[in-house]
């Protein structure tokens, strides 16, 4: 396998990896996080301002690292320097 | 494939280019800025206000509440900039259901941009607040050991503020037209009214986010009472 066939495969399969766990790992903490936020509900209803508020906070937290993992996947896949670097070698020839 | 506002030119001349974000920034500070002229340029307070007073009366007072209930003393002070950021990025999100619009915050250049300006707010009210001295004390709370982690907290909130803002509405546009060469009937609505919500959610995260970092920097912290020798019982 020549050097170009490797940058391709190991960003293609790096991007999907990342999507992958980009997805799982945070989903799993925003559904702890949801279902806490829904027992403090039903115990404390007169708070539900507060407790909903700071679970949207939290949530957007959580999410950004998903959205950083979707950034790299994008990079990886349409803007990728490795891959540019490549065409304009094999464009220059 | 378009990943931003940015690759989109509609103007050049030389080796300056007039490209979407640039474009739809401006008209959205003119139209903006034009309909507040507008409304408020003979205000009333008493008997009849018009609709378009109360409406703009509405979205004020509930910014500023939303700015005192995350914690902060004196949210007028800081409210016309917390409210500028949640303003300009609910009307960028809002505006994405006009045909053909691609929101500026999709792009990095433009939530770089605000999470700088944020970078720079919260030293200037701290030191406003507190001082020179008072406010770059707070680096080494609570121990001096923690001055370089505090730094580098400084720029990552930054870097995260701009990022998270960036994917999060990068993502949608990609999505709507990912879905549009595929289902081009259903699915895009769909999206687009997901696009909606996730834009007006990370508006409000990111003014609170503002807002709490202004806020940390700014609380007066009041000595703790130390409890002294107790007096002897007067007879």
């Amino acid at each position: 396998m020549d050097s170009n066939t490797v940058i391709a495969v190991a960003s293609i399969a790096t991007a999907g990896l990342t999507t992958c766990v980009g997805c799982m790992c945070p989903a799993l903490g925003e559904g702890r996080a949801v279902a806490t936020a829904l027992t403090s509900l039903a115990q404390q209803p007169d708070a539900s301002a507060t407790i909903t508020r700071t679970l949207f906070v939290g949530l957007a937290m959580i999410e950004s690292t998903a959205i950083y993992c979707f950034v790299v996947s994008m990079i990886l896949i349409f803007a990728n320097p490795f891959w540019t670097h490549v065409i304009t070698q094999a464009g220059g020839k | 494939m378009n990943l931003t506002s940015d690759q989109q030119v509609l103007w050049r001349h030389g080796s300056m280019e007039l490209n979407g974000t640039i474009v739809t920034t401006w008209a959205m500070m003119l139209a903006m800025a034009l309909g507040a002229k507008l409304v408020t340029h003979r205000l009333a307070t008493e008997r009849t206000l018009s609709r378009w007073q109360c409406s703009l009366e509405i979205v004020i007072t509930s910014i500023e509440q939303q700015i005192r209930e995350v914690g902060m003393d004196e949210p007028e002070r800081y409210l016309p900039f917390l409210g500028t950021l949640f303003l300009f990025i609910a009307t960028a999100t809002l505006c994405t259901v006009i045909p053909g619009f691609a929101p500026p915050t999709g792009s990095l250049s433009t939530t770089a941009a605000l999470a700088l300006c944020v970078f720079f707010a919260v030293p200037l009210f701290g030191i406003q607040r507190h001082g020179w001295s008072g406010y770059l004390g707070t680096y080494v709370k609570p121990t001096p050991v923690m001055l370089p982690f505090n730094i580098i907290a400084e720029f990552s909130r930054t870097l995260a503020l701009a990022v998270r803002l960036f994917g999060n509405m990068m993502s949608g546009v990609m999505i709507i037209g990912i879905l549009l060469t595929i289902t081009p009937y259903f699915f895009p609505i769909a999206m687009t009214a997901l696009g909606l919500l996730t834009g007006m959610v990370q508006a409000y995260i990111f003014s609170v986010l503002a807002a709490v970092y202004i806020a940390a920097a700014t609380t007066i912290r009041r000595p703790q009472p130390v409890p002294g020798p107790r007096p002897p019982p007067t007879p």
